[in-house]
Order: structure tokens, then sequence, then C-alpha cells
């Protein structure tokens, strides 16, 4: 299949900007969801003096710091990426992309990092009105640069308000207002904000859930910040789970209408129909020009893309081959991002069962739900990311500038080094990152928790310090 | 070439050289203070030294990102050469400044634990590893790239590997130590203060003593360089370079003699200016030396000008608040501040 040097290069560099941007992409999300939670903690414990909420805030502006440290390191390499691997892209896109890239430095990166320090340490050192302020910077800041890249990706996706240099092939800008809401933008923003909101959501409501589990094998009663936490998350689950399949839906047939090789690769169709079933499972053959092992429902297909069961959906034959995206990679992302949706929203509706039930903090089945999914919304994430980019394929600018053309003229070994080392060195700092988030977050959060800046670090992490009291209720000893 | 054609790259040019700059004078004392992790084994120390820039690594290292964004953005056609020339220094910064990064907020988390010493060393070790590369990146560009018809990359992937690159890896390493050094004069007290205040004069001598090597090696890289600062009537305007940097070496040593507390910093400040001053006139006006000017690599006007209307207001205001950041930490941080 690799018909030369070149190819293989290539073929490394996706692979090296895939791993490193998904790798990425966690954090940034986390750090999305989770400031806006601590911006709302912070704001209801100013608004109704419940201490609950600063015990919440202090436990989880810890794992936001863990969190935000891995966010802006693993993304300094986004910044620099473009350019070794992706040259001739960023000397063509740049005059777009770039600029994108400076505002969102200018206007969410330097908020985010200015305000952070006052957010983690300055609890003590400025008034209280202030810190919340510096907070809420913080969270508009990780919005702020979500809509900077999310323009910049969209544009790629569906370009437009540019022209063409003839001397160069450069995109030249013409109409800022036209590159930056391009068609695909607004359900691309709204798309991943509320996965990263459901992603912390889920990530909330299953440390909650794991402390109840906790206690109860221990027989000990569930701590009140445990409880606000696992409730807040399960309302935001069966809330936002919902909304987000209808945003899904809004962004799926904006890509039917500019990305329609696309869909037809999500869907594994071949030919284009009406009354096209949904496959449930099948395995698209870029050769064959078939899907293997089909599985469908009747009628389903044409129902959820046209929202009529004798609307015409798109077919791969309809386009060149050298034009479609491959379809297996998208086909299986796609369906494991669906799947993952339905259960997020069938624990959410769990939840309000529970809730009405007043079974909310007592039920040990719906507890181990959570937990398991735990990591549902960034996986589900992800797969959305791969569907949308790899869907984006065979180009880097959707219809104008190819990937096989935007690719480095660095020599493979020199890819090959260098992937070997991201992958090595992101494994053993990202995991050691994950396993400590993880000890800081088994640490159940106390009834009069301390400030970030005045706690011990053994205390952070649990197991060595913990007051008597706390320590009689929550502690397994271990 | 029309005015705005040819002023704009000029204005951005001092745009990205502040950028870079400023990135180099504030993620350099942070650097320093990692790379000083190798003199000062006492963990106790460690937490301060590490404590005095805790509330601001992430804004210091964000002038990096911005860096990379404005390159991009309005130096597209440099950003898509020199990257790739500079491929390997580059990939190995990045994964030094993770490892820094995240090193230097686990060591706080794990402070108690068996782990901490590891998360000790890779701070260290990303600190001098990312300054190294840093100065050979820098060298990187001064002694120029071999780029095809179309502007693009067309040497080897060592071709940044020289002497010359080596010896401006390890000027930096050592201009970083000694900013991190008087940082922590500035920040520390008592034992701590003391102890850099007896290794700041050899750092400097080092530091001086590389400023020197690289100030002639440099004009012998390529003709233009030679001429910028040999030929009548430049030689008067760039003149008071080398003058200053002899006069802030003085004021350094008698800042150090008479326990001034800021003095030692500001002076190493000036040198780092004046340095990074010098370099800029000596390859001004190339981009990607020795061929490709500010005005052959830079993105259309219409680009370039709506970048800029957005970089005159929010510049000012980002410094205005990082200032403010700087001055909800002030002070001199002690044991007491780090230990409950």
């Amino acid at each position: 299949m690799l018909q030369s040097s070149h190819d293989l290069a290539l073929l490394l560099a996706r692979f090296q900007f895939a791993f490193t941007v998904g790798v990425h992409i966690v954090f940034p999300a986390f750090s999305i969801g989770l400031a806006a939670y601590l911006a709302v903690l912070e704001g209801l414990w100013l608004r109704t003096g419940r201490s609950v909420y600063l015990d919440l805030y202090r436990y989880w502006v810890k794992a936001f710091s863990v969190v935000f440290a891995m966010g802006v390191v693993s993304g300094l390499v986004m910044a620099y990426e473009f350019g070794t691997n992706w040259a001739p892209f960023s000397r063509k896109a740049g005059p777009i992309t770039g600029v994108l890239l400076s505002y969102e430095v200018m206007t969410a990166f330097f908020l985010e990092a200015g305000f952070l320090g006052v957010m983690l340490f300055g609890m003590n050192k400025v008034g209280r009105g202030l810190h919340f302020a510096a907070t809420c910077l913080v969270s508009v800041g990780t919005l702020i640069s979500m809509t900077w890249i999310l323009a910049s990706n969209s544009w790629m996706q569906t370009p437009q308000g540019y022209a063409i240099d003839p001397a160069t092939g450069s995109f030249m800008p013409a109409d800022w207002l036209a590159i930056i809401f391009n068609p695909s933008f607004p359900f691309r923003l709204a798309h991943m904000g509320l996965a990263a909101f459901l992603s912390v959501a889920f990530a909330v409501g299953a440390t909650g859930a794991w402390h109840m589990l906790r206690a109860r094998r221990l027989r000990a009663p569930v701590t009140e910040p445990v409880k606000v936490m696992f409730s807040m998350a399960m309302w935001m689950a069966a809330i936002v789970a919902p909304v987000q399949m209808l945003v899904g839906d809004a962004h799926g047939l904006n890509t039917l209408k500019y990305q329609p090789v696309k869909i037809a690769a999500m869907e594994g169709d071949w030919v284009s129909e009406g009354r096209a079933p949904e496959l449930l499972f099948g395995i698209p053959n870029m050769k064959t020009e078939h899907t293997d092992y089909a599985i469908g429902i009747p009628l389903v297909g044409s129902l959820i893309l046209t929202h009529s069961i004798d609307g015409k959906v798109p077919g791969m034959k309809d386009f060149p081959r050298d034009q479609r995206p491959p379809s297996p990679v998208v086909f299986f992302s796609f369906r494991i991002m669906i799947a993952l949706a339905v259960l997020m929203a069938g624990l959410g509706f769990w939840s309000l069962y529970m809730r009405w039930r007043k079974r909310l903090y007592e039920s040990a089945a719906l507890h181990r739900a959570a937990v398991a999914m735990a990591p549902a919304g960034f996986i589900a994430l992800l797969c959305g990311w791969v569907t949308t980019e790899v869907g984006r394929q065979p180009w880097t600018v959707y219809g104008l500038l190819r990937t096989t053309d935007s690719v480095s003229p660095i020599v493979l070994s020199n890819i090959e080094l260098s992937l070997t080392a991201f992958v090595i060195v992101y494994v053993l700092v990202f995991g050691s990152g994950l396993g400590i988030l993880m000890r800081i977050l088994s640490r159940a959060p106390e009834v009069g928790e301390h400030d970030a800046s005045e706690t011990p670090a053994g205390e952070i992490l649990g197991g060595r310090a913990q007051s008597a009291a706390v320590r009689a209720v929550t502690d397994d000893g271990v | 070439m029309t005015g705005l054609a040819y002023w704009l790259p000029v204005v951005w040019a001092c745009i990205l050289g502040s950028a870079i700059m400023i990135y180099v004078i504030l993620d350099g004392f942070d650097l320093g203070i990692g790379i000083l992790f190798a003199v000062e084994r006492d963990r106790l120390r460690r937490d301060v030294m590490v404590q005095t820039i805790a509330p601001v690594w992430d804004g210091n290292e964000t002038w990096m990102v911005l860096g990379g964004a404005v390159l991009y953005g309005v130096f597209p056609g440099a950003y898509a050469t020199l990257l790739p020339a500079l491929y390997l220094p580059i990939v190995l910064m990045l994964l030094a400044l993770i490892f820094r990064g995240v090193s230097f907020e686990f060591r706080i988390l794990t402070r108690d634990g068996g782990r901490a010493a590891l998360w000790d060393i890779g701070f260290m070790a990303g600190s001098g590893v990312a300054a190294f590369c840093q100065g050979c990146i820098l060298a990187g560009v001064i002694q120029g790239v071999t780029v095809s018809n179309d502007g693009a990359f067309a040497g080897g992937p060592l071709d940044w590997l020289t002497p010359f690159s080596v010896l401006c890896g390890l000027s930096v390493v050592c201009g970083y130590t000694l900013l991190g050094a008087t940082w922590l004069i500035w920040r520390t007290s008592g034992d701590l203060e003391i102890f850099v205040r007896k290794l700041a004069p050899a750092l400097a001598a080092c530091l001086f003593v590389a400023i020197v090597a690289v100030s002639f090696w440099t004009p012998m890289l390529h003709a233009p360089y030679l001429t910028r600062w040999t030929a009548w009537p430049n030689v008067l305007y760039v003149a008071p370079v080398p003058v200053l940097v002899v006069a802030l070496g003085a004021l350094f040593l008698m800042g150090l003699r008479r326990a001034h507390s800021r003095t030692p910093f500001l002076c190493v400040l000036g040198w780092f200016f004046l340095c990074l001053s010098g370099l800029a006139i000596t390859v001004w006006p190339y981009a990607v030396p020795p061929t490709l000017t500010l005005w052959n690599v830079s993105s259309p006007p219409s680009s370039q000008l709506f970048q800029l209307v957005g970089t005159a207001v929010l510049l000012p205001i980002i410094l205005i608040y990082s200032v403010y950041s700087y001055h909800v930490f002030r002070g001199k941080v002690t044991e007491a501040d780090v230990h409950h």
C-alpha cells in the first residue's frame, strides 16, 4: 500500500499529530468543564454562604491545577507542531489559521494563565469578590479559547471568506467575519462545549459515586460534599445529555449539507438512495465499495439524516475514490460516540427516577454505573473528533488542500524518532498525571476542606494526615 | 512595495521581538530555578524556590505560545521553513518543557511521597535541556538555513548542530541560571539568599565570557553580519551596545556587594535585553537568514492588519493584568509560606 517513504512519513506525521492533539484535547475539555463548575461552586458559596460549596471548590481546584498544567504543556506542542510537521499547510493557511490562533493566545491563554495564580493561591491574599472574579475569568478564558480554535478548525472543514493567491497558492483572508462564522462553526462550538461539560459531569459524578460506595462498604455516613457533587453531576447528565443529542443531530445535518461524503463514510453508505437503512454494524470495505456483514434497521437511516423516511442519503460512490475518507474508521468512531451518548442519557434518566424515588444517595447499582461511566464523556468526545477529522480526509482544508500536499519535508528517521519520543514521554508523564489525579480524587472531600495553598501535600493525596474526625468516618485504614 | 506592505512586517517584527524578549526574561528565570536544583539539594529550600514561581509560570510560558502563534499568522513563510529546519531541537525542547511543567506541579503534590525525588530530577533536567535547546534554536536561525527556490527548507536534519549552536546552547543555560539566581536573591531570604549571592559572581563571569565569544563569532558567520557591526557609520549606532554590557556588569557587581536585592536581577535583565537586541540588529532584515527577508515570508496585509488591531488593544491589557498577578504575589517567600 505504501508506495514510498513519503507515504510512510505522511502516515507517521498524521499519527503523531493525532496522538499529540488527542492527548491534548482531553485536558482543555476537562478545564472548560471544571472551570465552569468551579465558578458555579464559588458563586453558590458567596450567594448562599453554605460551606459545602466552598469545600467542594477547594476539593476540585486541586484537580484543576493538575489538569490545567497538563493542558498548558501539551498545548505548547500544538503551537509548534503545525510548523514542524505541516509546513506547506502552515505556509498556505497560516494567514488565516495562524491569525485565529494568535487571537486565541491573546484573548484566552493569557487570561487563564494570568488569573490562575490568584485562583489557586490567592484565596487568602485578595478579597472574596476579587477571587471569584479570577475564577470566572479563568472559566471565561477556557470558553474563549474553545471558540477561537473551533473557528479555525471549522474553517478547515467548511472554508469560506478567502481568496487564493495565484502566485503562491496561499489562502488570503478576504472577509474575517465569514471566515470565523463559517457554516459548521456554530454547530461544532455548541457540540464541543456541551461535550466538555458532559465529560466533566461524568468525571465528577463518578468521583461522588465512588466515595458513596466506599462509605457504604465502611458502613460510614456519606458526607454532605459528596452528596452535593453527585447530585449536581446527575442533574447535568439528565439535562445536558439529551440536549447534546439534539445539537449533535443538528451538527450532522450541517455536515450532510456541506460534507456529504463524510456522512456517507460515517454511515457506511455506498449508493445514494431514499428509504435508506441505518446500519448498526458492518465493515465498510474501501476496495470492493461495499459494507460487509451489514446489519441495519430499515428506513431509519433516511429518517435520521433527512428527518423523512423517503429522504435521499448520499453514497460514497457519488464521489471519486480519491475524495473519500476512510470509512472503516469513521463508521466505528461515530457508532462508539452514539452508543456512549445513549448510555449517558440513560444514566441521566435513571438518576432522575432515583431522585424522584428519593434513593439517589442509596442506590448502589446507580453508583456503580456512574463509576463505570467515569470516562464515557471523554471517550465520546475523542470519538467525535476522530469522526470529524478523519472524515475531513483526504483534505486538510476541505476540498482545497490535500493532506498529502500539506506535510513537511522531514526525513523519515526524524519522524520515527520524534513519534517514539512523544509516545514514551506522553505515556510516562500523562500516565503519572492521571495517577496523581486519581489519588487526589480518591481522598474524600472533607467538611472544612483546606485551601490548596495551605494544604500539606500528604493531605491533598490522602492517606496520611486527615483530621481525626474525618478519619473516623471515611478512612478505611489502608 | 507600498507603504503598508513595507511597514506592517516591520511593526510585526518589533512586536514579535518584544514577545520573544519577554518570554526569554520571564521563562528564563523560572527555567533557571529548575537548573539551580542541580546545586541546591535541600528539600525545604527547593520548595521555597519553586514557590516563588508557582503562581506565575503558566503565564510566563504563554509568551512562547504567543511567539509561535504570531510567527504562524504573520510570518508563515518563516514558520514553515524554520520549524522543519530545527525539527529535532524544537521537539526536544517541547518534550523537555512538558517534563518540567508537570514535574513542577507533581512535585508539589507528591511532596511527602517517595516519587518526589523523581519529579525533582524531571524539573531540573527538563529545565536544563529546554534552555540548551532554546540556545541551539536561536543559533540555528542566526547561522542560517538552506532553502529551495520556493522558500521551503531544503537542508539536512542536523544542519543546526554546529560548534556555534552548542556554544549558544551553553550560553543560554548559563544566562538562565544567572537569571534564576538573581531572581532568588530578590525573592528569598536567609540561607537560600546567601547561597545564591555567593553563586552569582561565578555565573556572571561565565555568562560574560559567553557573551564575548558569541559576539565575536556571530559576525564571522555571514558577510552582511560583519558589515552591520563594522561599516561606517553603523558602528556609531551599535557601539553603545558593548559599552552598556560592560557598564551593567560593573553595576551588577556593585549591587551584589552592597546587598541590593533587586539590582543584580535588573542588571541581568539588561544583559539579556542588550544581547537579544544585538542579535536582532545583526540579522535584520532577515527572517530566514541568509536568504529570506521579513517581506518574503509575511502573510498578506489583510492578515497582518486584522491581527494588529486586536494586538494593539489586547497586549496592553495582558501586560496590565500580568503585572497585577505578579503584584499579588510580591515580597520575599520564606519557608513559613511553604510549610504550615
